[in-house]
């Protein structure tokens, strides 16, 4: 116990040491010669660059899971709107398979399904898709389906579309995208499968065809990736 | 006044005599690119002066150490280096903030008001100021935002910040206005072309208000040089 203020106090004066020292390093007048030193230069660029970068990996690494925890969250914020909670009572994020999916148009090779289950038989599927050819960019939806292929639901995820015209894919914008509940490729034939221009069953908008006939489009894609695989999905 | 003559002109500099978007004419990306509403320019605004403030201090901070030659690469640096260390930050612990802010946050980096502050200013004052004139630049920044924001949202959609809550929490459900019932709609405002449009009218008339102050000061001057020739 007696030796430890000495102990501080030489810890303090080390420590008063280097401050002076710094403060010697760092005193305006002789930073002004070392600043046009091509060493310097060399010098603090590198070490801001250093510090910026450890920086942002320490941060990275640090907030990663947490990330990953927020995204998860979200994915299954959106599962639960086109599954209904009262169909499933697994872990849907845990139940999963791949499917290819690369002849139907809908921008991926593979397309990963979420399976809900009831008392360990398969109630419903669930799955991500694409209209790549949305007016202004993709149109990324996601789609729950039951088992016989009847659509629980659909929504849009995210999307470019025209601000006021056609956006009105988004159920915060209007109810368009609900007409979809209950339809399947077997109650609509494949001509029904299309805006009302098009001699289909679905509305267009006012100002926006494209829009919806391509998102109808790549629903009924969709449809297909699903029977073509049915077998596979429904009897894991 | 609490504040003295620097920091009065600071304040009234960044504000007002030489805003972000009026005065220097700068940050134009950004501002057209997300002032379709009011809730998204104050989104943008609150995003920008916390970035804008942060690499003030720090460029006036370490404004000793930096080589005039090398002075762009580091100012780049570290404006780079904030803007992703506040877009991963607020990705993890502000979820819902960063996905209505999300897009936002990574255009600060093209926004060169960041650099232009660095540059004119916080490089050649001490720490305190650098803040200061951050903070102001900010929030004249910010302001202009909104007002640009509310003008094209009104004139669009009829609202006022409107989706306010989902940014600032239920507690400002209470901002969300709608200003003209049954409005059927005015799409240009919303489209990108309305942000010329209107942002060329808020310019109007910041000059038409600059020009009044100036008679005013000159109509008080001109009676005492006319008693000064009798």
């Amino acid at each position: 116990m007696k030796h430890e203020p000495t102990i501080n106090e030489s810890l303090k004066e080390k420590i008063a040491r280097c401050k002076a020292y710094l403060r010697r390093c760092l005193e305006p007048s002789k930073l002004e010669q070392l600043r046009p030193t091509l060493g310097f230069q060399t010098g603090i660029l590198a070490g801001f660059a250093l510090i910026a970068s450890v920086l942002l990996g320490v941060t990275n690494c640090s907030t990663e899971s947490t990330i990953q925890l927020r995204l998860e969250e979200d994915l299954k914020k959106s599962l639960a709107e086109v599954v209904p909670a009262t169909l499933y009572d697994n872990d849907m994020l845990q139940d999963t398979l791949t499917i290819p999916s690369a002849e139907y148009n809908i921008d991926a090779k593979e397309t990963l399904v979420y399976i809900a289950k009831k008392s360990g038989k398969v109630s419903a599927v669930c799955f991500k898709f694409t209209a790549p050819d949305g007016y202004s960019g993709a149109i990324n939806m996601i789609m729950g389906l039951d088992r016989d292929g009847n659509i629980l639901g659909v929504r849009v995820l995210s999307h470019k579309e025209t601000p006021g015209l056609g956006d009105k894919i988004e159920t915060a914008k209007s109810n368009w995208i609900l007409n979809f509940v209950g339809r399947s490729l077997d109650n609509l034939t494949p001509t029904q499968w299309a805006v009302k221009k098009d001699g289909g069953e679905f509305d267009q908008f006012a100002g926006a065809t494209i829009t919806p006939r391509k998102s109808v489009q790549a629903i009924y894609r969709g449809l297909q990736l699903f029977k073509a695989n049915k077998a596979q999905l429904i009897n894991p | 006044m609490f504040l003295s003559a620097t920091y009065r002109k600071i304040a009234s500099d960044g504000i007002w005599n030489n805003n972000v978007v009026f005065g220097q004419n700068l940050a134009l990306c950004p501002l057209l690119a997300v002032t379709g509403t009011a809730t998204n320019g104050l989104g943008m605004g609150i995003a920008t002066l916390v970035v804008i403030t942060a690499s003030n201090g720090l460029i006036s901070l370490t404004r000793h150490l930096i080589p005039n030659e090398i002075r762009i690469p580091i100012f780049v640096l570290l404006i780079a280096a904030l803007v992703t260390l506040v877009d991963i930050l607020m990705n993890a612990w502000a979820h819902e903030l960063y996905k209505v802010l999300g897009l936002f946050i990574a255009l600060i980096v093209t926004n060169c008001a960041l650099l232009g502050r660095a540059e004119a200013f916080a490089s050649k004052q001490p720490v305190k100021q650098a803040l200061w004139d951050g903070l102001m630049m900010g929030l004249g920044f910010t302001l202009v935002l909104v007002a640009l924001g509310a003008a094209r949202e009104i004139s669009a959609a009829g609202t006022l910040f409107a989706n306010a809550s989902v940014l600032l929490g239920e507690s400002f459900r209470f901002l969300e206005v709608t200003v003209i019932p049954n409005y059927k709609g005015f799409l240009l405002m919303a489209l990108p072309p309305g942000g010329f449009i209107m942002l060329a009218f808020l310019i109007v008339g910041k000059r038409l208000i600059d020009q009044k102050i100036a008679q005013r000061k000159a109509s008080l001057i001109v009676p005492t040089a006319a008693i000064a020739e009798e």
